[in-house]
């Protein structure tokens, strides 16, 4: 069953706390959006000692670059994009107090340790569901970095907007425990053929 | 030996205006955006019956309600609406008038983007890093082929997926294993990020170009088509049974369906050699064609 998580607009520490690598959650309230070029403007900006556009703190930060908005429409389609580029910009977004990133996909191995070790979370959205996931966002504005188009920084309100907890702040990591588990079991299985699906038996869960 | 070439014999060139060609791409763009292919589309939905993780499944489920809601509101299934590749078979005796083609094909893009809604994801030097504003240009591949028509094929590639592509210049004693280890690798290292359930192009033989084109040919054929040759078949199938082994699953969240298939296209090559890359596609894998 899904958690109900309220970001309005942000999470306290004991918030994030309770969330664990696995659970399925409802964002209601609201987050930032920037993907590649507007975190690597908000790293420098952090490097060079200059303040930020935004105030980052307890803020979850979606990856995204919507499509523009059809005549009726809040916001075009607005699925994740790949958190893993963000790689370089991570230590600088948490040390300003960045509560969660999300997006889609796994990090690189040592990832899980720096969301532990500055407590926060890495959520995952459904990647290329962007139709679907724009229902649950009802309202959006550019705050910063307008230049830079679908990568500018908005600021989105979402109403149960569905996520999944990837990275936990204790350190679980939910893609690395879900492909050990299903490698095993796979590898385990007789070659899977989907013309063989209605004859042979599942193997159950 | 003189006859072929007379005046008499030659026939006169079908006319094509590069404007037929523009509205073709703009039109084919938004189409293949709003509009996942059947082969796809019935492909997750089988997939979704057999996969054996719940979360799996679910995630399967809500990426067919997806494009079946993308398909009906006539709107981008995936935000990132790709680098827009365009391929032109042009036959031989078609003469292209009005204008210059690859003017037309990038105008098509703007037009196509404009018109329907889709997202700006060029930048327009690839260290500069400047967005163009307008989704242009794209990748335009041409061909000569034989008779009178022109063939258009316009695939929107998201990046989240080929970012995860490779090609390796394998030599002739690294054979068919050296050729389905590298595929199989490229698979694992995509994993998660690239948006599974893959659809996986190979492109093995020609030249370190080529075997790149083919990937992406292959990318682009229905995954609902095997191979002509049963050899081919036979691979395509074998590779499709060994990612679907990795455990990366739907989104990588684990699972039995890490891709929904492998294509998979050869060209002969050097003695010396054996190219292959390996094209990945998410799942949004989105492209259309039309005969002019």
């Amino acid at each position: 069953m899904a958690i109900e998580l309220y970001v309005d607009p942000s999470l306290s520490p004991a918030d994030i706390r309770r969330l664990r690598a696995g659970d399925q959650v409802l964002i209601t309230g609201e987050l930032l959006t920037a993907r590649d070029a507007a975190c690597g403007r908000l790293a420098r900006a952090l490097a060079a000692g200059e303040p930020l556009p935004v105030d980052l703190r307890g803020r979850i930060i979606y990856a995204v670059g919507p499509t523009p908005a059809k005549p009726g429409q809040v916001i075009g389609s607005a699925g994740p994009t790949t958190a893993a580029r963000l790689r370089p910009y991570l230590e600088a977004l948490l040390s300003a107090g960045m509560a969660g990133l999300m997006g889609k996909g796994d990090w690189p191995e040592e990832t899980a340790h720096v969301f532990r070790s500055y407590g926060g979370v890495y959520l995952v959205a459904l990647g290329g569901a962007g139709a679907l996931l724009a229902k649950a966002i009802t309202a959006v504005d550019v705050i910063a970095y307008e230049d830079l188009g679908p990568e500018a920084i908005h600021r989105l309100r979402v109403e149960r907007f569905p996520a999944i907890v990837a990275i936990d702040a204790q350190g679980n990591d939910l893609h690395r425990q879900a492909r050990e588990e299903w490698r095993r079991r796979a590898g385990g299985l007789a070659p899977h053929r989907s013309d063989m699906a209605g004859a042979a038996p599942g193997q159950g869960g | 030996m003189a006859e072929a070439a007379g005046p008499g014999r030659e026939t006169l060139p079908r006319r094509v205006h590069v404007d037929a060609i523009r509205q073709a791409v703009a039109e084919l763009l938004m189409e293949a955006n709003y509009c996942i292919g059947d082969d796809v589309l019935d492909a997750l939905r089988q997939a979704a019956e057999e996969e054996q993780s719940p979360l799996g499944r679910d995630i399967l489920t809500q990426l067919v309600a997806n494009y079946e809601l993308a398909r009906q509101e006539r709107v981008p299934a995936c935000q990132d609406t790709g680098l827009t590749i365009v391929f032109l078979e042009i036959g031989q005796d078609v003469h292209l008038v009005g204008g210059d083609l690859r003017e037309a094909v990038n105008a098509g893009i703007r037009e196509g983007t404009k018109a329907g809604f889709l997202r700006n994801s060029v930048v327009g030097d690839p260290l500069l890093r400047r967005n163009t504003g307008d989704n242009a240009p794209g990748v335009l591949h041409v061909d000569i082929i034989p008779g009178d028509r022109v063939h258009v094929t316009v695939a929107c590639k998201g990046f989240g997926s080929e970012n995860k592509s490779r090609l390796a210049m394998l030599t002739p004693a690294d054979g068919v294993e050296g050729v389905k280890r590298f595929v199989v690798e490229t698979v694992d290292r995509a994993g998660a990020q690239a948006c599974p359930p893959l659809i996986v192009g190979v492109g093995i033989g020609g030249s370190f170009e080529l075997a790149a084109r083919l990937a992406k040919q292959a990318v682009i054929r229905p995954i609902n088509q095997r191979h002509p040759r049963p050899d081919i078949r036979a691979l395509e199938e074998e590779l499709l049974e060994e990612v679907n082994r990795l455990g990366i699953g739907p989104q990588g969240l684990g699972g039995i369906k890490t891709a929904l298939a492998v294509n998979i296209e050869v060209y002969p090559t050097h003695i010396a050699g054996l190219p292959v890359a390996v094209n990945i596609g998410c799942h949004s894998n989105r492209h259309r064609d039309v005969w002019l």
